[in-house]
């Protein structure tokens, strides 16, 4: 039975362990690009043209490049041109990773958060004004769950990609689930030339990818009584 | 002396003028209906007397009390703005109802919130919120909505949702209870059960400033009409009088595009 193979343990163990560091990227990017975003999205939204303007150039620098290669230069430049240094190893590695994730991320969600909250009609916010409430009472008793239920099944989407994008950490040689997976390819606590534990990284993906989006549906589903 | 008194309102979008020295008084008690054809100025009018635009010039008094004066900044202010809007409750031509609460909560929820300001609040929460409550449902009756208290908006039809509407903005007893075009974007079957809501208020001598296109409801319920054309007053006087025997040509010309069909 392979499954109960020496092979098939060592291999799993190895995958369990990229596949935390997938995950903590994967959470941490969440953490820091959700509010992160709405800081952008206020920028980008701003009455203040100057803001306005370089806030949406950014999101433009960003959106407009591949994340890889923002993962690259945000790690190798910096050291590069003397700036400072990520710190040496493993560590280092993922903490550059995830300055990336976050940003890159974050530019993503803004222009989410901006489509939600231009979406909201803006008699919403007129009728809560005639009614005597204040501007911070509209956003949180009136705009803000309208909002949130626009802004949902773009983030599922957005969500459903990062599980996936964790993997373009490999460029930079963070040991997360693909970079574990391909290491019994060079050769790994003594295995080499396996190709099925890179392909069985696939598993992880589905199952993972398949949770979030029965969460996000069910959450999504939670905001269908009322239009 | 009279409710509201609106003297020499002027409002500019950019280079354009909108209202031109619009000046009137309603008495307590009276319905004004406002007419003319789109782009006239009457929607700005409203939207200035509910503090939704600021006008650049002129004054606006309730009850003897000066609500905003162009010439005094602290009129204009925000927070001095928002009880003064009190005076006024408006019904939207898209009703601007909140979707996620139901028809009970819309016509209660500014005025739980309102009570939060109050100083016994605290100690006597529930009996407050059940007045409140108490109210939105006799208001609900009142509308005939006994049976949709607990029916979110989108379950409802234009009509039903703008009696709601209409329910919520009196359950802050304002003074002046002002209408922006309240059937326009109703199905013709349907603007008969709001009009019947407005009429029976216009018998119970509520305030009520009218911005509408149904002449013939102007002519049998207001007390008072204003033709505004090109954001001027062009005529105004007692309903039947504008309506039934307007004096100036373009009233006359006006009101002729409605008697054709």
């Amino acid at each position: 039975m392979f499954f109960a193979s020496a092979e098939f343990q060592t291999v799993f163990a190895a995958l369990n362990a990229g596949f935390v560091r997938t995950l903590q990227l994967f959470f941490i990017t969440l953490a820091g690009a959700i509010p992160l975003g709405l800081v952008v999205s206020f920028g980008s939204m701003s009455r203040f043209p100057p803001l306005r303007w370089l806030t949406r150039l950014v999101i433009w620098a960003v959106r407009g490049t591949p994340l890889v290669l923002q993962i690259i230069a945000l790690y190798y430049v910096p050291p590069l041109i003397k700036l400072f240094s990520w710190g040496s190893g493993e560590s280092g590695r993922f903490t550059a990773v995830a300055v990336a994730f976050v940003l890159n991320y974050a530019c993503y969600f803004s222009e989410i958060y901006r489509g939600g909250i231009q979406g909201v009609p803006s008699g919403q916010q007129e009728a809560g004004l005639v009614l005597g409430m204040t501007r911070r009472q509209i956003f949180f008793q009136v705009t803000l769950l309208q909002m949130i239920k626009r802004i949902v099944p773009p983030m599922s989407n957005e969500v459903i990609t990062l599980v996936k994008d964790t993997s373009l950490a490999r460029v930079i040689a963070l040991q997360e689930i693909i970079w574990m997976g391909e290491s019994f390819m060079t050769g790994n606590q003594g295995y080499a030339g396996r190709v099925w534990p890179l392909f069985f990284t696939a598993v992880y993906y589905l199952v993972f990818s398949g949770v979030a989006t029965i969460l996000l549906n069910r959450l999504e589903k939670k905001l269908e009584f009322f239009h | 002396m009279a409710l509201l008194e609106v003297h020499h309102i002027e409002k500019h979008f950019g280079s354009t003028q909108v209202l031109k020295d619009i000046s009137f008084n309603l008495e307590q008690g009276q319905a004004l209906a406002i007419i003319g054809s789109s782009g006239s100025g009457k929607t700005t009018l409203l939207r200035c007397l509910n503090f939704l635009e600021t006008p650049d010039k002129g004054t606006i008094k309730v009850a003897g009390e000066i609500l905003f004066d162009a010439k005094v900044s602290a009129t204009r202010s925000e927070a001095a703005i928002r009880k003064k809007r009190l005076h006024f409750g408006l019904v939207f031509q898209s009703f601007n109802l909140f979707p996620q609460y139901t028809a009970l909560e819309n016509v209660t929820l500014a005025g739980e919130l309102l009570a939060k300001e109050r100083e016994d609040y605290k100690a006597d929460k529930k009996r407050i919120v059940a007045g409140i409550e108490a109210q939105g449902r006799e208001l609900l009756a009142q509308m005939g909505l006994s049976d949709r208290e607990g029916h979110y908006p989108h379950q409802l039809s234009g009509g039903q949702q703008q009696r709601v509407a209409i329910a919520r903005a009196l359950a802050l007893h304002p003074d002046i209870l002002c209408f922006d075009e309240p059937t326009s974007a109703l199905d013709p079957e349907l603007t008969g059960e709001v009009l019947r809501v407005i009429r029976s208020l216009a018998d119970q001598q509520t305030t009520m400033v009218i911005v509408t296109h149904e002449m013939a409801f102007a002519r049998d319920v207001a007390d008072q009409v204003i033709f505004m054309d090109g954001g001027v007053i062009v005529e105004q006087g007692p309903a039947h009088m504008v309506i039934g025997d307007p004096q100036e040509a373009r009233t006359k010309q006006f009101l002729s595009r409605y008697s054709e069909h």
